[in-house]
């Protein structure tokens, strides 16, 4: 089972503290992948916010490949780069590649104007051409190139990893306020990068553990809805684009997300105050119901921090907090790590039939399925 | 040397069965002459030759004495079909039917210059592609098993048409979504339809017995079951009475009945299920409903308002220009006789056009079809030519996957819902049957057959009896004769029903429960595999061995 992880602060922190909060449940992991997801980023990356940023990792073939293609979409500003101060040892035990990219880029010309939809169009379509051409020789691979976003994902020893990109130590450099992270991979695919959650899309941000036991009718589904939907590596990338489907595309509230991947029993739904709409919501996204062992952890485009399970119940989750953080994590000893004096008696173990949400005031709210 | 044969006279020899009689053991109580309703049976005298003495010395001598026997009628019009009904009643096992391999009978039954008729099901093509289908994926370690008796399952399926979360009139109010718009109706049923057979196909008993158990699985165990009228109407107090909700009516291609049903609707207190057009029978695709006139007995002709005749129902429905145009005409004036309220669904043949006609009502741009029936070759029929039963069809299990996988690639799965039927249940395992086809695609399933099996009826895929065409229905499932129609006791026809579907949904549950899933797996390709490669090949599952 992945161990997964979200914190979210009022004050920007340094990975290290998600590192942190990961280690203690490393138990039985099998060094199979590392990632890392930032957003709200401050320190070095502070003055470009609103600027797209392009995480990637490549051989050198690939950074040419990679900046000749950048050039030809419009992006020929490259206004900042972030270059990790790697810590070189003699055996790592991760896979790793000649090259990772953090490269904040100007808007072309042509775009500049354009409304945020159209930016937002960009920025999707430049990550999946740019994904598709690196595909063709296994040259790199393209997590994310959003503003505010930055992406690490490697194959093998979590720590290791960290200790390469020099994570586990705090600096004032890499900041974020809210930073999602995950130990291990999903290994009942192939070990690929593109398999490691957290996923990204246009702003959303999401992990899971366990199985989606309906992956193949989530994938035959997607695959028709919408051309960001690809890859399919994991199963749980499933759960990114049902969010992304259903909050960004048809413009539902947040809320009918639960609704939607976790329907309630025909037999609750006839007593729901709402019915009518969730017979219909059933009835229209059936193919997008989960129904294994799942917790999911995501991000909102405006950063809103969630979880939600299973209808079992089946994988764990807590939730906990102190005046300045609230972390998302599976298990609590992780926790206790970062959170040591927090008041234990307030964290928040999520039934089945509820969203936790965390808002950017850090205010933890259960919303109730029923 | 003189001919003492006429090699054209037809004998026991040349038939499907044989009569196996032991007069040592019989009684000469008459029972199974009286009980054969084919008439197979008939009481002879034969001349018998003993050996006996009957002085205190030994002096053997021949008598000959005439004694009565039962014999079997030698002609195709009396021939015995299997029904094993003298056998049933012989007090002493004096006789029964045994399969004839060396019978000639298909090239001899053709007597009258006319095809053979017959009812029952397909006899040419018995292999199942349902039994080389294994539930393969088992949940282990990252995904945990369900108790099948602890857990609760979800075991719903659509019935009507569903939007798309695009097409939904939906409005956000206040961060809820409201409906501002109408919606077709789409009623959430047991995955398991009884199937449509009308009352004169079968007896009234046997109509009853099926009526009968829907309820008491709706009312008492709260199984969502409906089951479909068949083509012909159904008894006016049935249809306003509050069962009628459990009810599908069906429209085929004859119309019968169904002046009696537009009459009745000021007074139904409940809107059917759902109404169904029958374009076309898995079990003899392309040939119309045949209700021959021995079985339209005078509450027949009521029902049907017709006088006693063949009544023969056209091969497909009578278009001013085109079928399609005559179907969607009936789609749009179902729909609007019940004022949109009750789904209309729609069933046809399989056929290798099934899926064009499937993408063709996927794109109905009016969102009539309320659902997509299709009926596959191993399916049962009242009447038929034997040409077309055994001869014309399509298997099912592949072309609802085709139907689906046409869906997916169209971005419309669950759309309009797609129940499979046609041989679903045939060996008795409905549940299996019903699962395997849900995770090819299929929301539901229908059946008949097995249902007229638990009544009571005999026949079977080889060859026996199948003359539910004749009026003479050994069983009483599917005569309209007075006498014969009490052989079928209809309470304990209703109970076994009943009792059936409750152990199919528990088994149901077995099947959900190991694969981890608490509602219906549609569409999950992934939990199966075929331990035949063509099959694992064509509905694209893994094949294992
Ligand atoms: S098996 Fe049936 S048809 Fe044949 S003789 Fe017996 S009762 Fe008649
Ligand atoms: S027993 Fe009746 S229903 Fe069954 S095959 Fe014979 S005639 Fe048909």
């Amino acid at each position: 089972m992945c161990r997964i992880g979200c914190i979210k602060s009022i004050e920007p922190f340094h990975p290290s503290k998600a590192l942190y909060l990961m280690l203690p449940q490393q138990e039985g992991h099998d060094n199979s992948g590392f990632a890392i997801v930032m957003k709200d980023l401050y320190g070095i990356f502070e003055p470009y916010k609103e600027l797209p940023l392009l995480s990637f990792s490549c051989t050198n073939k690939g950074k040419e490949i990679i900046s000749n293609f950048m050039l030809k979409k419009g992006f020929s500003k490259k206004i900042f780069t972030w270059e990790p101060d790697f810590v070189e040892k003699e055996h790592y035990d991760f896979a790793k590649m000649d090259f990772y990219g953090f490269d904040v880029f100007n808007y072309p010309e042509s775009i500049l104007k354009g409304s945020v939809k159209e930016k937002e169009e960009i920025l999707l379509n430049t990550r999946l051409e740019l994904r598709k051409l690196l595909e063709k020789t296994a040259d790199g691979y393209v997590f994310s190139f959003w503003p505010d976003t930055l992406t690490i994902k490697e194959i093998g020893n979590p720590n290791d990893i960290g200790e390469y990109f020099n994570l586990w130590k705090e600096n004032k450099d890499i900041l974020a306020k809210n930073i999602m992270i995950q130990y291990r991979q999903n290994t009942n695919y192939e070990i690929v990068r593109y398999a490691a959650h957290p996923f990204f899309l246009q702003g959303y941000t999401l992990c899971a553990n366990g199985e989606n036991t309906f992956y193949v009718k989530n994938k035959e589904y997607q695959q028709s809805l919408h051309k960001g939907y690809i890859g399919f590596e994991s199963d749980s990338q499933c759960f990114l684009y049902t969010l992304h489907y259903l909050h960004h595309e048809l413009k539902w509230p947040f809320a009918y997300y639960k609704h939607v991947i976790t329907p309630l029993p025909f037999e609750e739904i006839e007593e729901h105050p709402d019915k009518q709409i969730l017979y219909k919501i059933r009835e229209s996204l059936a193919h997008l119901e989960i129904n294994g062992p799942n917790t999911v952890i995501g991000l909102l485009p405006d950063n809103t921090m969630f979880t939600v399970c299973d209808s079992k119940k089946l994988r764990p989750v807590v939730v906990g907090a102190d005046n300045k953080i609230v972390a998302i994590t599976s298990e609590v000893n992780g926790l206790n790590v970062i959170l040591p004096d927090r008041d234990k008696t307030k964290d928040v173990y999520p039934n089945e039939r509820e969203t936790v949400v965390v808002t950017n005031e850090l205010r933890i709210e259960r919303w109730k399925q029923i | 040397m003189e001919a003492n044969i006429k090699i054209n006279d037809i004998t026991e020899n040349d038939l499907n069965w044989k009569v196996e009689y032991d007069n040592t053991r019989c009684t000469r109580c008459g029972r199974c002459i009286s009980t054969c309703t084919f008439h197979a049976l008939e009481m002879k005298v034969e001349r018998r030759a003993y050996t006996v003495s009957d002085t205190k010395v030994p002096a053997p001598k021949r008598v000959f004495s005439t004694i009565p026997v039962v014999k079997q009628i030698a002609t195709i019009k009396q021939k015995c079909v299997g029904c094993g009904m003298c056998e049933k009643v012989c007090p002493n096992q004096a006789i029964k039917p045994v399969r004839n391999i060396d019978t000639r009978e298909n090239l001899l039954n053709h007597e009258l210059g006319s095809p053979i008729k017959r009812g029952g099901r397909t006899n040419l093509s018995i292999e199942r592609t349902l039994d080389r289908i294994k539930v393969g994926r088992i949940s282990q370690m990252t995904d945990p098993s369900l108790d099948a008796q602890r857990h609760t399952f979800d075991m719903l399926s659509p019935f009507g048409r569903v939007l798309g979360p695009e097409e939904l009139p939906f409005k956000i109010e206040n961060d809820e979504l409201k409906i501002k718009g109408s919606i077709p109706p789409v009623h959430w049923i047991y995955p398991i339809i009884f199937a449509d057979m009308s009352i004169g196909a079968l007896s009234t008993r046997a109509w009853e017995a099926i009526c009968i158990a829907t309820a008491i699985l709706n009312e008492k165990y709260n199984m969502p079951v409906r089951m479909c009228s068949g083509e012909g109407g159904m008894p006016i107090k049935l249809m306003q009475s509050k069962y009628l909700k459990y009810m599908i009516l069906q429209i085929a291609s004859g119309h019968f009945g169904w002046n009696r049903i537009i009459k009745a609707m000021p007074q139904m207190t409940e809107d059917p299920a759902g109404i169904l057009i029958k374009i076309g029978q898995g079990a003899k695709p392309g040939d119309g409903g045949l209700l021959m006139a021995a079985k339209v007995a005078r509450h027949i002709q009521e029902i049907r308002g017709v006088p006693r005749s063949d009544l023969l129902s056209p091969p497909n429905h009578q278009g001013l220009y085109s079928i399609e145009e005559s179907v969607q005409k009936m789609f749009l004036s179902f729909n609007a006789a019940f004022q949109f309220r009750v789904p209309v669904a729609i069933k046809v043949a399989a056929s290798s056009s099934s899926v064009s006609v499937y993408n063709n009502l996927l794109r109905d741009p009016y969102h009539i079809v309320g659902g997509f029936f299709l009926d596959g070759i191993q399916g049962g029929t009242g009447a038929a030519h034997e040409v077309s039963l055994d001869h014309t069809g399509h298997p099912v299990v592949s072309k609802v996957r085709d139907a689906y996988i046409a869906a997916v690639n169209q971005g419309k799965q669950g759309r309009i819902p797609l129940w499979g039927g046609g041989g679903v249940g045939l060996t008795g395992t409905m549940a299996a049957d019903a699962f395997k086809m849900i995770c090819l695609g299929a929301n539901g399933v229908f059946t008949g057959k097995i249902l007229i099996q638990l009544l009571g009826c005999i026949g079977n895929e080889n060859g026996r009896c199948n003359q539910c065409n004749t009026g003479l229905c050994p069983t009483g499932v599917t005569t309209q004769d007075y006498r014969l129609v009490q052989r079928l006791d209809i309470d304990k026809a209703a109970e076994t029903l009943v009792n059936y579907m409750l152990s199919v949904d528990t088994e149901f549950r077995k099947l959900m429960a190991p694969i981890g899933n608490s509602s219906l797996p549609v569409g999950r390709s992934d939990a199966l595999v075929s331990v035949d490669k063509g099959i694992a090949d064509k509905l694209q599952i893994p094949y294992a061995c």
